[in-house]
């Protein structure tokens, strides 16, 4: 059964025909990574999933329901989709702890002791248990971007998404973060990512996207897609970024 | 005629500057009371809002805060409602206050990335929870320093309402000068005691400016 699903997407920005009709089907556990150019609209198309964009044509379902941008609708896509941001995102004004625990105390109404079990437990998961009490500008990059990934996790979402969440990091602060990741990928957790990581994508993925001018422009299984590619412009893609 | 020594003169004075820091008071509660409602209404991505925010804001700004005191003095009581100077001041000066504040604030709530809106729109929030937990806490430390600044325009102002009637400083020094003809001396000391309301506040707001840049 799919988790998450689009069927005939159309996105545009004014005259701008971002996404040209984009199907895509993901099971729960599979590991889903969106490569391609930037403008090719992969960004875009994570954030039709989770309603921060609208889009104008065409359907998007998570878990069976049926995504919009209207508030209600989107608060209640946040219990079942995570997402982590390129720039993290954190809460400056709110310590580690407080910024894993804020949307569980207040969205799911659990008690601020359950909410700081689970805070601890998915930051130990992320390897910050000692950084509860810090401050997120007291850490370096990697761990910021690890408290946010702590932070979707304690609302237990069915699937991640992650636009670009190593890009805006120093090189020796990717590893980490992907590592980590990982271990989510082995864990079960369904994640959809907007990466420019290739060899993460063919080592974790399960499979590869490539978009290109607004559309699906080859998919497959991550291995033997990225070894053997189809279409022209993929091949060019990989030969640029490897 | 009756004569004034510089004692009775200072004691005037002093006494009147008490209704100018009252109004001044009285001013910014209430400007700041409109604005926060205000600010809300343009929060809301409801664009009627919005353009009755925009629309309040080009009022207030773009014409003279005199007019805008005649106009609630003479204009209202025209109208048939009685207002006493008192409250034609306040009400005035709040509209005043109130349309420079929202400005300010927006331009607070602005520099804060779209990210935080974001983020907590993807963790479940409500719009009303990510303004208190989130986007408030942030703008507050933001604003505090553009809004101390501010009140300092708000007790200027506040002299203004000497010409509708409202004896505080300002009219107070006129009517000694009327009674004295010292106008140096009555203006020197009216413009001092306005130094001495106002210094300080611009102080504090330098002092909250560095503290606020320094722990960013």
């Amino acid at each position: 059964m799919s988790l998450v699903n689009l069927h005939q997407v159309h996105k545009y920005y004014g005259d701008n025909h971002v996404l040209k009709g984009i199907d895509l089907d993901i099971k729960a556990g599979e590991v889903v990574s969106i490569i391609g150019k930037s403008g090719s609209g992969k960004s875009t198309l994570l954030r039709c999933i989770n309603g921060l964009e609208q889009y104008q044509e065409g359907g998007i379902t998570v878990d069976g329901k049926e995504v919009t941008t209207e508030d209600i609708q989107v608060r209640r896509l946040a219990l079942s989709v995570g997402m982590i941001f390129q720039n993290f995102n954190l809460f400056p004004h709110m310590t580690v702890g407080e910024n894993v625990m804020l949307a569980p105390t207040i969205v799911l109404k659990k008690s601020k002791a359950e909410a700081e079990t689970t805070a601890r437990a998915m930051l130990e998961k992320v390897g910050l248990a000692d950084k509860f009490d810090s401050f997120p500008e007291k850490l370096s990059g990697g761990q910021q971007q690890r408290v946010a990934i702590a932070r979707a996790l304690a609302m237990s979402p069915k699937v991640l998404l992650c636009d670009e969440i190593t890009s805006a990091l120093d090189p020796e602060l990717v590893g980490e973060v992907l590592k980590v990741l990982e271990q989510l990928a082995k864990e079960g957790i369904t994640l959809v990512l907007v990466t420019h990581e290739m060899n993460f994508a063919r080592d974790v993925g399960s499979r590869v996207v490539f978009m290109h001018q607004g559309k699906v422009w080859e998919q497959g299984d991550s291995k033997t897609l990225l070894s053997n590619p189809q279409t022209d412009e993929l091949k060019q893609f990989i030969g640029a970024v490897l | 005629m009756i004569e004034f020594s510089n004692y009775d003169i200072l004691r005037n004075l002093m006494f009147a500057t008490q209704w100018t820091i009252l109004l001044s008071l009285a001013a910014f509660i209430g400007g700041t009371t409109v604005a926060l409602t205000l600010t809300a209404m343009r929060l809301t991505r409801n664009p009627a809002m919005q353009r009755i925010v925009r629309v309040y804001v080009e009022l207030f700004q773009g014409t003279p805060l005199l007019m805008q005191m005649f106009l609630c003095f003479f204009g209202l009581s025209m109208l048939g409602y009685e207002i006493s100077a008192w409250g034609a001041a306040i009400l005035s000066l709040t509209l005043f206050t109130s349309a420079f504040l929202v400005e300010i604030w927006r331009g607070c709530i602005d520099t804060l990335p779209k990210g935080q809106w974001e983020a907590s729109r993807c963790l479940g929030l409500s719009f009303l929870q990510t303004l208190r937990h989130i986007i408030l806490p942030q703008a507050i430390r933001v604003a505090t320093a553009p809004t101390v600044g501010f009140s300092v325009q708000v007790i200027k102002g506040t002299a203004l309402a000497s010409v509708i009637g409202f004896v505080e400083l300002t009219k107070v020094g006129t009517m000694l000068n009327n009674a004295t003809f010292e106008p140096f001396k009555i203006f020197t000391l009216v413009a001092l005691i306005y130094f001495m309301l106002c210094y300080p506040l611009s102080l504090y707001s330098k002092h909250l400016e560095k503290k606020f840049n320094v722990s960013r």
